[in-house]
């Protein structure tokens, strides 16, 4: 069977869900084989989680030069092994950093690019909700390998455990690759939350909170649940809560089991990034909010009121 | 600095978005076509580095005749010069087929910076700035929420957006840098921004003057082929309760029900 390369989404080695969401893919459509690229001594904490879901092969590259440079030096290592394994597919997850390096990687292979996929089939047909997802597109690759960049919780993890052979791939990375150094890393926020884009449930808050401190509403809402905190593009504006968190068309796209808005309208920019969310709860004082021309379960109500309500009642419930 | 700025011309934001029925490419025909939102913020960049070190912001754009409504806003906005690469042929290309077309038209005004917008609202594929920093080879400072020029070391420095915070990246220029939203207050035009965007240079390519291959653009050459496009069923409204006082309860409830909690 040919192999399909899965690219590893770690941080500092620490492998992200996706990963197992990309592996299981792949696994419907050839041998997975795993690339895993970090800097020296990571690759130890990502072996165990490729072995649980099923890498047949885990190509490693351990170097400061793929970790501390952007995006070129890992695309770099891609078109290398596509070069070599000849591959069926290389799956890359939707994350901002990766689907750059998937990008550069079908232009260094003369390859044809899909992202957003939130399935694959057998025969590499790509589906894709565009347009915020009011129209569905098949799609398929027409050009090399295909490069398919896959949206995170398209796909359940189902773990399959191998013992997966292990290559140390055997490159310099170029002068070229290494334009862009980063020199420092600022963690500005440590949630412990789940990443936006992984999580299985979501909170957001929108321009009915009011105020940034009332946003404490939101997160203490998201750790009852386990949920990661989303926000409006209103509230962004606001500078009420930080532009990593904002959901929608100029933002982040989620698609959660669950997504609960909080004091959001609705409007298309909203909309655009959430409304493939399984279940979606909305909490907004005005009636003809055209949030509840979509929401499974809308509560019309005043937000300082409920919030708290449903917080303490979730806790109750958990026991 | 001589700095490039490459907008594109998409669907209204608002605008309800189709494809073509007949070859599956963006509709840009039946909805009002605007400057993608996220350009402006390029463009500002563009201009507040221009301002601050001087030089002259060259707007570059790929698309349909029309596509010079768009040229014309940013140069209102105060861009010097612009180029549209423009041709029948180019129509339906790809992220990378443009890519490949943006930087050969690029690399023949030799700038020290190529400022884009991380996505455009209509293929929000998010990937422009690192397919022109790979087709041009130059580094790539993109998801920048902050720049920082320092022309006279040649270097550029960005704050890279990250989940948790952000990563500081260094390059020696030139450079592509691309930027997000929020990262400053797009101006508006002014009136005599306005009269005077319709004096300013601005050069008409074709593909063949670009130095474009025929077989190397257009939907023909693209990488991939949309296979069938269909309307999403639209997602129903569910249960609508007004609150009694009792609101986060019931929500409890629902969610207990669907076994979400």
């Amino acid at each position: 069977m040919a192999e399909v390369l899965v690219l590893v989404e770690h941080a500092d080695g620490e492998p992200k869900k996706v990963t197992g969401e990309l592996l299981t893919l792949a696994r419907t459509l050839g041998e997975p084989s795993a690339v895993f690229a970090g800097g020296p001594g990571t690759y130890a904490k990502a072996k165990p989680y490729l072995a649980e879901f099923g890498a047949a092969k885990v190509y490693v590259v351990e170097s400061d030069d793929v970790a501390d440079y952007v995006g070129a030096p890992v695309a770099e290592v891609l078109a290398k092994l596509v070069g070599e394994a000849s591959p069926t597919a290389v799956l890359i997850a939707a994350t901002a950093d990766s689907r750059e390096v998937a990008a550069r990687t079908a232009a260094k292979t003369e390859s044809g690019l899909i992202w957003d996929a939130t399935a694959v089939s057998p025969e590499l047909v790509a589906t894709q909700g565009i347009f915020g997802g009011s129209t569905i597109v098949s799609s398929k690759v027409t050009k090399g390998t295909p490069v398919i960049v896959v949206r995170p919780n398209s796909t359940a993890p189902v773990a399959a455990p191998s013992s997966p052979a292990e290559v140390q791939v055997d490159i310099t990375i170029s002068d070229v690759a290494k334009g862009a150094k980063i020199v420092d890393r600022v963690a500005e926020a440590k949630s412990g939350r789940p990443d936006l884009t992984e999580a299985q449930v979501v909170v957001s808050g929108g321009r009915g909170l009011g105020a940034a401190e009332h946003f404490a509403l939101v997160e203490k809402l998201a750790d009852t649940l386990g949920a990661a905190v989303g926000a409006s593009r209103a509230a962004t504006d606001a500078g009420w809560y930080p532009h990593q968190n904002q959901v929608g068309q100029t933002g982040k796209t989620v698609s959660p089991q669950l997504y609960i808005a909080v004091g959001i309208s609705g409007a298309i920019q909203h909309r655009a990034g959430m409304q493939t969310s399984k279940t979606i709860v909305a909490i907004n004082k005005d009636p003809e909010a055209p949030i509840f021309e979509f929401a499974d379960y809308g509560l019309v109500g005043d937000l300082f009121n409920v919030v708290p309500q449903l917080t303490d009642e979730v806790e109750k419930r958990k026991g | 600095m001589n700095i490039v700025v490459t907008v594109k011309q998409v669907p209204d934001t608002w605008a309800e978005k189709k494809l073509d029925a007949a070859d599956k490419t963006v509709d840009r025909v039946s909805v009002d076509n605007v400057m993608n939102e996220m350009d402006e913020y390029g463009v500002e960049e563009a201009l507040k580095i221009k301002e601050a070190h001087g030089g002259e912001v060259t707007v570059v754009t790929m698309g349909p005749a029309k596509a010079l409504e768009t040229i014309r806003k940013a140069l209102s906005m105060g861009a010097d010069k612009a180029v549209h690469l423009t041709d029948d042929a180019l129509h339906g290309s790809d992220a990378l087929q443009t890519s490949a077309a943006l930087a050969k038209v690029i690399a023949t005004l030799s700038p020290d910076l190529v400022i884009t917008a991380t996505e455009a609202s209509d293929a929000r594929g998010g990937v422009m700035g690192a397919l022109l920093a790979e087709r041009l080879g130059l580094p790539q400072l993109t998801q920048a929420r902050k720049v920082t020029v320092d022309p006279a070391a040649g270097k550029v420095s960005i704050e890279r957006l990250a989940d948790n915070g952000y990563a500081l990246v260094e390059a020696s220029l030139p450079a592509v840098v691309g930027v997000v939203e929020k990262i400053n207050q797009p101006r508006y035009p002014s009136f005599k921004g306005i009269m005077a965007a319709k004096k300013k240079p601005l050069t008409t390519l074709s593909s063949g003057d670009a130095g474009l291959d025929a077989g190397s653009v257009g939907l023909a050459g693209a990488g991939s082929t949309v296979v069938d496009a269909q309307s999403a069923p639209p997602r129903q409204s569910g249960t609508i309760v007004k609150d009694e006082g009792d609101g986060g309860v019931k929500i409890a409830d629902f969610l207990a029900a669907q076994k979400l909690i």
